[in-house]
């Protein structure tokens, strides 16, 4: 029996523990606000938990304990009694004590989180159903640059983030890195952002936002400052020229089809804005925010048929033959 | 008594049943909608059949016109038409359609264009897309309230909204309307 129990246990724990993959988990901490977040949760879940022992421990003890000898159970014993008030009236104090303490922490961290210094990197972060816009607005405009999905930050530094929502209601939420800030449409909110190490840290929308709020997620990709300058200045240049045939074949079918009036290509006639910016979407890890990796093959996957992959999604299924879907996958994974 | 209880659930059970979402409209479907039959001159004409077989779905269901609604904006209506006052183009709320209310001179106008500046969406929309967005044009200039409407507005409201019929509402009778060769009712 006890075998069988432990093995069961054993299980639940394996399945819980599968969960923990690092990229996106509040436990591990890369960034300075997720740090002192981990900080406040290892402290409230350690004293909690210690007071919880405490209480397990009074109350087994007075289960166990033998009852003396009364002469009478409704009788009163003047120095029990004063006893017994004495002991709840210390345990009503250490509770008011520690929850006073959990508050000052609590207040005290978030407001840390708050006023946390930003430097001249931002980053505009509009959340649309269901996926993310990013523009990197730099003091000259002529940097300035959109992408999608993909957050690429300088580990080290501070990055200041501005959020709006375009449509519904979303929540910015990289737990390894910071906690939620939602994006409400019609106001900006702000949240400075700071990866300690490099790496690839995964984010969610953390607020329902309709029918495919679970497929809403993205990445911040912390590289070392050179890395992040090399990144930055190929994602603002223009898109690649066609290196083959099929690949200008398919330059041509995207912009006589509905395609190019909802993505931007730049360098292209293509300046759509409702649709994510595909400039240089053959660089970007994943399509569809966060659905597929991206390759050749999703990318044609995505074009013959969005509706079934991701039901409900604003791209419309566009009628294409078999060469002209075959050209536009090659070229969109072309545009590295 | 236990028979009453019975039919208040089912009759409360009959409420649960929720509008159909078609998200995917299959290739052959989409195709076959862009066969409408037009006049000569362009203005009225026929649906494909498939249009009657899917119980006119671009008209009286909610979810198309909240499509066409967003599609409204998407593809820079506004920029010309307004919320449906006109501006550069003519306006939806006046009482009167140049090419006629039927659906499928709406599709027509969308799809292939108009003279005197309406260009074509045939390039820029998918068929379904012109559907609903013609459904959603037909809804903020129809003469009387369709039992369908589109989701609400965030921003502030500048004409009545789409379930109540702007366009009876705001209609001019006179003694100056709009158009002088215009009817006394729409």
């Amino acid at each position: 029996m006890i075998r069988r129990v432990a093995r069961l246990l054993a299980l639940l724990a394996a399945i819980s523990l599968a969960g923990c993959e690092n990229w996106q988990s509040a436990l591990q901490a890369h960034g300075a606000s997720a740090i002192s977040l981990k900080h406040l949760i290892i402290f409230i879940v350690a004293v909690c938990s210690i007071v919880w022992a405490l209480v397990m421990v009074a109350m087994i003890y007075a289960l166990a304990r033998r009852r003396a000898a009364w002469r009478a159970p409704t009788e009163l014993i003047p120095e029990r009694e004063r006893r017994m008030g004495r002991i709840v009236t210390a345990c009503v104090g250490l509770t008011v004590v520690i929850i006073s303490i959990f508050t000052l922490a609590s207040f005290f961290t978030t407001r840390a989180l708050s006023v946390a210094g930003s430097d001249d990197l931002t980053i505009r972060i509009s959340g649309m159903q269901w996926w993310w816009g990013v523009q990197y607005l730099r003091p000259n405009p002529k940097q300035a640059f959109d992408t999608a999905n993909e957050i690429h930050i300088p580990a080290g530094r501070n990055v200041h983030l501005v959020l709006e929502g375009d449509d519904v209601i979303h929540s910015f939420w990289v737990p390894s890195l910071a906690g939620k800030q939602d994006l409400i449409p019609g106001r900006i909110n702000e949240i400075t952002i700071r990866a300690e190490r490099p790496g690839i840290y995964r984010g969610q929308c953390a607020e329902f936002c309709g029918l495919q709020h679970a497929h809403m997620s993205f990445f911040v990709i912390a590289d070392e400052p050179q890395d992040f300058e090399r990144w930055a200045a190929a994602q603002r240049a223009p898109a690649t020229q066609a290196s083959d045939e099929e690949i200008a074949a398919g330059r041509d079918a995207f912009m006589s089809k509905p395609c190019a009036a909802c993505h931007s290509i730049r360098g292209t006639k293509a300046t759509g804005t409702s649709g994510p910016d595909l400039t240089h979407v053959g660089s970007r890890k994943t399509i569809g925010a966060g659905l597929f990796e991206t390759t050749r093959g999703s990318l044609a996957a995505w074009i013959a048929d969005p509706q079934t992959l991701k039901p409900g999604n604003n791209m419309p299924l566009v009628p294409l033959a078999p060469e002209e879907l075959r050209a536009i996958s090659a070229y969109l994974a072309s545009l590295k | 008594m236990r028979m009453v209880v019975l039919l208040i659930c089912i009759v409360t059970l009959g409420g649960c049943e929720r509008e159909k979402r078609e998200l995917r409209l299959d290739p052959p479907v989409a195709a076959a909608l862009d066969k409408i039959a037009l006049m000569q001159n362009r203005i009225a004409g026929a649906p494909p059949q498939v249009y009657f077989a899917l119980d006119r779905p671009f008209e009286t269901n909610a979810y198309n016109l909240s499509e066409g609604k967003r599609l409204y904006t998407w593809f820079g209506c506004k920029g010309c038409h307004g919320d449906g006052q006109g501006g550069i183009g003519p306006s939806f709320l006046d009482g009167w359609w140049y090419y006629g209310p039927e659906m499928v001179s709406i599709f027509a106008s969308i799809r292939d264009g108009r003279p005197h500046g309406m260009p074509a969406f045939k390039n820029k929309m998918t068929t379904d897309e012109i559907w609903q967005l013609a459904g959603y044009v037909q809804t903020i200039g129809a003469y009387s309230a369709k039992t369908a409407a589109p989701s609400r507005n965030d921003d502030k409201q500048v004409r009545p909204s789409e379930n109540r019929a702007p366009a009876a509402i705001l209609f001019d009778q006179g003694p100056t309307p709009v158009h002088p060769d215009q009817g006394p009712t729409p």
